[in-house]
């Protein structure tokens, strides 16, 4: 049965080749599209490297003060605040402070100047995230207090500096002219990873801020590893606990502090957002994606709609016949729906093509440093869900009308032979 | 013992087709019996009602008025789903113009009525398809597509099509209007012997008066009237 609606699935695709083709060209590149803006997206708030277990990972990354009259301060967190009240908190199975944004670093190799990205962090860092370790070790929170001018640094940047990425352990880095002895080579990891990304890490002692200062605003963030996943929202609330009971600065200026424990997705979209509300906008981000992305599908599928309505006028005396020998509507609608899914299948794989060739232009360009955005499981299961969504979108209206046609007019239609 | 119940019995069956400022009557007053293998022609001028005739007694078509019984049994108030059973059980259709689906080659459009039959599996339908075909002598050409046979072929094809669910009524509608008169013989030579060996009811409408001849009843219809 199924190879028999297959079989005339692709006849019919074969008979019409133009219109086939932009059929498959509307749905392939729109897929294409989709799967490319997910892959992105995947890419930077998915359970990658060295964000692996993103779903026990909370940010506390902003503060935002609102004054008295009017208007607001919107910053990362100062270092002593964070330390007094974050790293204390009762619910998370860890919590490393490290700086919020790299800052850039001068190091000379010869007469050549290397800006390196840097980031100040202390030795909890390498133990809620998940780096690639490929030589040497992470400087440990016992160093961090010393102050121990240790420093990891990424695979390229070791290649750049050194000349290898092998044997570089134990030799000396000099950014800003500060000396640092590398301990430890991890793989590259993408500047779309915000929170954790530089291509040199050191301790956050070695920096110069005081950190015993107990300013609320600084340029510090708090990356909490939850036991396990459920424990996310309790987390959540005792970081609202700890808000609620923070003295504001001076209250005759400002009226209330907010700061929040987000998601690796939430962190992100507030950046963009001072005024997100509870979630960091990831409901608001998640509704305009979701309606653009229909949006965008809805122009090819009504496209589908139309080239399906006439293929299927074209194809009244078979319907007829069928209904003849015993095809009830309900079966002609699942064969048409199952003959376009096939037609959208089609154009899923060669969506996939397309988006694995656009991403790894993408990849090329290094448009994005240490980007490498690949199409994985995930990516596939997006993909699949978005053209089956396709085809029944596109398949069930010409299926219905179709399946309504009475047997002696679709016989009258005659086309067959 | 109760009588046996005709194969197929319509009773005061109207059929009008209305438009916005017209309305014509296709058949009026219809009342006629098909007993258990019976073969019977129905002729008549192009117009007259004839095939709207045979709609109705394959159940493609609703009637105005009237009832239509199959085996004893009213159906005019059956479901789409019930219709399409009923369809694929007992009845089989030969087309003037052949109806079969080019897409697909010979076998698997005999195939079709028992696609939609529940239970029976692949290999049991091809079983079944090359049986018929071997029936109307064409089982060397299992694997063509329609439009590499010639009308007379594909009509047998339509027949082996028609008899592969192995129905009690086979309703055919100028089954050799469109072939020459030697290869309007052989399908004629066919549906006969299909009568005659098997018993299978046969409704078929023509315009070939000799043809009519060779069935066991003739039914004569003008503007939608039976007249003889």
């Amino acid at each position: 049965m199924l190879l028999s609606y297959l079989k005339i699935a692709w006849k019919v695709l074969l008979r019409r080749k133009f219109f086939t083709a932009i059929s498959l060209f509307g749905i392939s590149f729109t897929l294409m599209i989709l799967l490319v803006v997910y892959a992105l997206f995947d890419f930077t708030v998915g359970p990658h490297r060295p964000e692996l277990q993103a779903d026990r990972l909370l940010y506390v990354s902003r503060m935002q003060l609102l004054y008295r009259e009017g208007g607001q301060s919107n910053n990362a967190v100062g270092y002593g605040f964070l330390n007094q009240h974050i790293r204390t908190l009762k619910t998370p199975e860890k919590v490393s402070l490290s700086e919020a944004n790299f800052n850039v670093a001068t190091a000379y190799v010869g007469q050549q100047i290397l800006k390196l990205d840097l980031k100040r962090t202390d030795g909890e860092f390498w133990q809620v995230l998940d780096f690639d370790f490929v030589a040497g070790r992470p400087y440990n929170p016992t160093e961090v207090r010393d102050a121990a001018h240790l420093a990891v640094i990424n695979e390229s940047t070791a290649r750049r500096y050194f000349g290898t990425a092998v044997g570089v352990v134990g030799r000396p880095l000099e950014a800003d002219a500060v000396r640092y002895q590398v301990v430890g080579v991890v793989r590259d990891v993408p500047v779309a990873r915000a929170n954790s990304y530089a291509e040199v890490w050191t301790p956050v002692t070695t920096g110069p801020d005081d950190l015993r200062k107990p300013d609320l605003l600084g340029k510090y963030q708090a990356i909490v590893l939850a036991r396990q996943a459920a424990d996310v929202p309790a987390i959540q609330d005792e970081v609202q606990q700890l808000v609620r009971h923070t003295p504001l600065p001076d209250p005759k200026i400002f009226k209330k502090i907010n700061m929040r424990a987000q998601t690796l997705l939430a962190s992100y979209t507030a950046r963009f957002d001072d005024n997100a509300g509870a979630d960091g906008g990831v409901g608001r981000f998640t509704g305009l994606l979701l309606g653009l992305g229909l949006l965008f599908m809805l122009l090819p599928a009504l496209n589908l709609v139309n080239i399906n309505v006439s293929r299927t006028l074209e194809r009244s005396g078979e319907i007829g016949v069928r209904k003849a020998f015993g095809a009830t509507a309900g079966r002609l609608v699942g064969q048409f729906l199952l003959e376009n899914i096939f037609l959208t299948l089609l154009g899923g794989v060669l969506g996939l093509g397309l988006a694995a060739g656009a991403l790894a232009l993408l990849n090329g360009s290094h448009f994005f440093a240490y980007s490498n955005y690949a199409l994985n499981g995930r990516v596939f299961g997006v993909a699949l869900g978005v053209v089956l969504f396709f085809g029944i979108l596109s398949g069930a209206y010409p299926a219905y009308k179709m399946s309504k046609l009475q047997a002696v007019k679709a016989l009258k239609g005659d086309i067959a032979a | 013992m109760q009588p046996i119940p005709p194969v197929i019995r319509l009773t005061n069956l109207e059929k009008v087709y209305q438009t916005k400022t017209i309305e014509t009557v296709a058949l009026s007053q219809v009342n006629i019996s098909i007993a258990r293998g019976e073969f019977v022609s129905v002729m008549g001028p192009s117009g007259c009602g004839k095939s709207t005739l045979l709609s109705l007694m394959g159940l493609l078509d609703e009637p105005s008025s009237g009832t239509i019984e199959i085996d004893g049994r009213p159906v005019t108030s059956y479901s789409d789903k019930e219709l399409a059973g009923l369809r694929n059980h007992k009845i089989g259709f030969v087309f003037q113009s052949y109806h079969l689906i080019n897409d697909l080659s010979v076998v698997d459009n005999v195939e079709l009525p028992l696609l939609y039959r529940p239970g029976v599996k692949g290999s049991e339908r091809r079983r079944r398809a090359l049986a018929a075909l071997d029936q109307v002598g064409l089982n060397a050409r299992t694997g063509h597509f329609p439009a590499q046979l010639s009308g007379g072929q594909r009509q047998r094809v339509a027949i082996a099509r028609a008899l592969a669910g192995q129905p009690e009524i086979i309703l055919a509608d100028e089954p050799t209007g469109n072939l020459d008169s030697v290869m309007g013989e052989e399908i004629m030579e066919l549906l006969l012997g299909l009568n005659r060996d098997q018993g299978t009811t046969l409704v078929m409408v023509t315009h070939d008066e000799q043809q009519a001849r060779k069935t066991q009843r003739l039914i004569r219809f003008f503007d939608g009237r039976q007249v003889a």
